[in-house]
């Protein structure tokens, strides 16, 4: 079944099977694979991207369910990793195996859309979703953080 | 060769060559060998050129990273060692990931070696390197060499107008004999303005970009994807299958099997689905119909392995060290206490499935790895696909995590099997389920203590029995008849002293396959150790900080036991020195808020001292952490900043073992499948973790692990003033704190 969605601002229509999750569009259909696969059913986070703007699993999302949708996934956050949130990652050295900070990041981003200024407990709350087994999760609060300075700054 | 008893991972690595397990080690350039004259005429001394730096004319300087980066930071910590020798500026050097070359390098990455293996050969490579640059910048000039100096990618004589850089030299340089690495001049390091320095990670960016590549995220044009289905029962096999529906799902390609190898690799086999992409191979093999014969382990359970540690605990172990006479001590004592703990199987989860890349061509054969031991995953797939081994380049890529697991060969060997009957590129990826059922676990344990004190409170009597699924009884050459010395570690050694000293160990059977686990025989004996000695002190009514102190007496060096030829002994001062430390920044004996406890436990593993000091609540049944205090002590530190990071990591990963980590058995498979019932630390349970790196001159160490061993008795231990509760089991269950 043909499928067109937006996806970081260019149009793409796939032929695929429609139960086909975007995750696996994105990776083997499309070749994106900042886009990582952790378990398949929504339990860990590595598949973040936004769809419309709000966070969401691709690893259960049918691509059936994207059509006319706007999807947006890291290698469209930015050019250069220039996002704040990217920068205050960069800066705060989070990533470790570095695995699972595509998704943490894309999360992030969508909290910093809804709360500019975090709590620590708004984070641990939005953020609670994602897993990183090198447990880099003090160091992605402090990043957050700055990256809702760097966002107030801009 | 002679055999020699797969102790520990160090000793395995010593050894595996030796043991025809099928892992090529190859020579180690560690100081050790370069300083046996013996050892070094075997080998030829490579040129740094060659094996270490690349310097094109242009002036383009690739420093060569022959470790595997599994989040642990190598990619950094190495290169910074041999930019520092060099005498380049960090910003502008470029980092490559070493081929298969045994000849020159030794690329297993584990054990928390890396740094400390590489420190004098790293600094020794560069420093040739160097010297060789100045040698032929004094030719250029026609001048003495004394008089000419490396900085900053090129040497210097006299008037700054006199500079050559690297790029200019390189070409004769690289044409001059190779130093005496044993003699070449190394740096002072007082000169150090790399080593020491708290530089961002190099890979941050690429991390933070979706741009680094993954093995996972290896494409080959024309490849395929397979999944394979696996007996869910350890030891067992495909005896039929049916695969009409599945090859009815579109993208499914092919359907086969695939045997499993033993030990060596200790794949499972299994039926094979190949497809054009991976959602369509897991769909394909959802449709597989499979008769499994079982096997011989389909009766072991989590309750028959607890009812065998039970067994052996009633009767005596074998002695592996008996000082003085503990059973006569605990006899006439009028102060003791006993005590077991018991731990389960653990499972890596490494947050990247597994997975391996392989296209297997007449003529020889290209493969994508992340692993933790590129030349085992190359000696595997030469094996299956019975090429010559130097016919088969393995790229070893970037990990989502490896904690061990990715040290292992087995998913090298099924994508090299999958790969010779396709004859086309295919990745053989492993889903979240696959992971989880299909590891090669932390052991399960059980631990029978006895402990005296006398009427001044000093231990009189340390009595340690441990029944344990070994991992020398599964990789050692004495199978079953595996003693265990690789099971305790320092808890073989000590720092305690005691005249009565009893160690004693039974290996459990089991079809659960073991192997290497984040820390190892550690994340256990360090559990058990400071638990106890916790234990003791309560018992003499002291406080826990000068419990431990005043039983260390005073400061002497302890061999390592188990290795005491070749493992570094515990330097006891070291210890001292950090649990000082920790107990410091921790306000040890402070005022704590209401309702909050604190503990601490101290540990030697992988050569590194460690201390945490813990701050806990209970809340609603379960413990909440607020603040862990770390000192660690691993000798100089090359990254400070990469030191704190991988104790942060060390931390969460050890918490995991306390809240979550329980792998169990029923019919032989893990009943555990996903991050539903086998779930992990989350960024709630994170409390505020500081670490303190002790300022040395000592050898660099481990960190990758030593982090680990603590943060379990130190969280227990302030469980213990909160609720007078001990905990003994892991994970902590809502009725042991009640």
């Amino acid at each position: 079944m043909a499928v067109t969605f937006e996806l970081n601002g260019q149009s793409k229509t796939v032929d695929v099977d429609p139960q086909m999750p975007l995750l696996w569009v994105l990776r083997d259909t499309l070749n994106m694979t900042g886009t990582k696969f952790g378990c398949g059913m929504a339990l860990c986070g590595a598949c973040t991207v936004h769809i419309n703007g709000e966070a969401a699993r691709s690893c259960i999302t049918p691509i059936s369910s994207v059509a006319g949708k706007k999807i947006t996934t890291i290698e469209g956050l930015s050019a250069n990793a220039s996002h704040p949130v990217q920068l205050a990652w960069i800066e705060e050295d989070v990533p470790q195996c570095g695995y699972c900070q595509s998704g943490q990041i894309m999360s992030a981003v969508a909290l910093l859309a809804k709360k500019p200024n975090p709590t620590d407990a708004d984070i641990d709350d939005f953020m609670s979703g994602n897993i990183c087994r090198c447990g880099t999760y003090q160091r992605i609060r402090k990043a957050i953080h700055r990256a809702a300075t760097l966002q107030a700054a801009k | 060769m002679a055999q020699t008893l797969v102790l520990d991972r160090r000793e395995f690595l010593k050894s595996s060559a030796a043991t025809g397990v099928g892992l090529l080690i190859g020579f180690r350039l560690d100081a050790r060998a370069a300083d046996d004259p013996a050892a070094a005429q075997e080998k030829p001394v490579p040129n740094p050129f060659n094996a270490w730096v690349r310097i094109t004319p242009d002036n383009h300087i690739t420093l060569i990273l022959a470790k595997s980066e599994m989040g642990q930071g190598v990619i950094t910590s190495l290169p910074m060692i041999l930019a520092e020798e060099l005498c380049v500026d960090w910003k502008q050097v470029g980092i490559e990931q070493a081929p298969t070359n045994p000849k020159i390098y030794d690329l297993g990455t584990g054990g928390s070696g890396s740094v400390g293996s590489s420190w004098l050969p790293l600094r020794r490579a560069g420093a040739a390197a160097r010297e060789m640059m100045i040698t032929a910048a004094a030719q250029e000039w026609n001048v003495n060499r004394d008089t000419c100096v490396a900085q900053d990618g090129g040497v210097l004589h006299g008037a700054r107008k006199n500079f050559l850089t690297y790029g200019q030299l390189v070409e004769k340089a690289s044409k001059l004999p190779v130093p005496d690495l044993t003699r070449v001049p190394l740096k002072n390091s007082q000169n150090f303005s790399i080593i020491g320095s708290e530089l961002q990670r190099v890979d941050a960016r690429s991390k933070s970009s979706g741009a680094a590549k993954f093995g996972i995220d290896s494409r080959v044009p024309g490849m395929r994807y397979a999944v394979i289905a696996r007996c869910p029962v350890f030891g067992g096999k495909v005896k039929s299958f049916d695969a009409t529906k599945a090859k009815n799902v579109s993208g499914v390609q092919n359907v086969f099997v695939i045997d499993p190898v033993a030990k060596g690799a200790f794949s499972a086999g299994g039926v094979v689905v190949v497809a054009d992409s991976s959602w369509a191979a897991m769909q394909g093999r959802e449709a597989l119909k499979i008769e499994w014969d079982e096997g011989p382990h389909a009766g072991e359970s989590t309750e028959t392995l607890h009812r065998q540690f039970l067994d052996n605990a009633a009767k005596a172990g074998q002695v592996l060290r008996n000082d003085g006479d503990a059973d006569a001590a605990l006899a006439k004592s009028a102060k003791k206490i006993e005590a077991t703990y018991e731990f389960p199987f653990a499972a890596h989860a490494t947050m990247e499935p597994l997975n391996c890349t392989v296209h297997i061509r007449k003529d020889g054969a290209e493969a994508w790895v992340p692993t933790q031991a590129p030349q085992w995953a190359q000696d595997a797939i030469a094996k299956a696909s019975g090429l010559p081994h130097d016919s088969v380049v393995v790229h070893t890529t970037l990990m989502g995590g490896g904690f061990g697991r990715r040290y292992q060969a087995d998913f090298a060997m099924e994508a090299a099997q999958v790969a010779k009957v396709t004859g086309k590129p295919v990745m053989v990826l492993w889903t979240r389920e696959d992971d989880m059922q299909h590891d090669f676990y932390r052991p399960s344990s059980y631990h029978k203590f006895s402990g005296a004190v006398d009427s001044d409170g000093k231990l009189a009597a340390w009595k340690h029995f441990q029944t344990s699924t070994s991992i020398g009884s599964m990789w050692g050459d004495k199978g079953e008849s595996d003693t265990g010395e690789g099971e305790f570690g320092t808890a073989a050694f000590i720092p305690y002293r005691t005249p009565n000293y009893r160690v004693e160990y039974t290996l459990a059977k089991s079809g659960v396959p073991r192997a290497w686990w984040r820390s190892v025989e550690h994340s256990s004996s360090g559990f058990v150790v400071e638990s106890f000695v916790d234990e003791l002190a309560a018992l003499a009514g002291a406080d826990p900080l000068q419990y431990r102190l005043q039983q260390m007496g005073e400061d002497r060096v302890i061999p390592d036991f188990t290795d005491p030829k070749e493992g570094k002994p515990l330097v006891s001062a070291r210890l001292k020195g950090v649990l000082k430390l920790a107990a410091e920044k921790g306000g040890w004996g402070s005022p704590l808020e209401k309702g909050t406890g604190r503990g601490i436990a101290a540990y030697y593993s992988f050569e590194t001292y460690t201390s945490c000091v813990a701050e806990v609540s209970v809340v609603d049944k379960a413990v909440k952490v607020h603040r862990l205090v770390y000192a660690v002590d691993c000798g100089r530190a090359i990254n400070p900043d990469g030191v704190r990071a991988q104790v942060e990591s060390a931390a969460i990963y050890g918490l995991s073992a306390l809240l979550f980590d329980a792998i169990t058995i029923r019919g032989g498979r893990v009943e555990q499948a996903n991050f539903n019932d086998y779930d992990m630390p989350r960024i709630m349970h994170t409390p505020k973790i500081e670490v303190y790196v002790v300022e040395s001159t000592e050898e660099p160490t481990g960190i990758g692990e030593p982090g680990l061993p603590v943060v379990g008795p130190a969280i227990c231990n302030a469980v213990y003033t909160l609720t007078g509760k001990r905990i003994r089991r892991l994970p902590i269950r809502a009725e042991d704190l009640a």
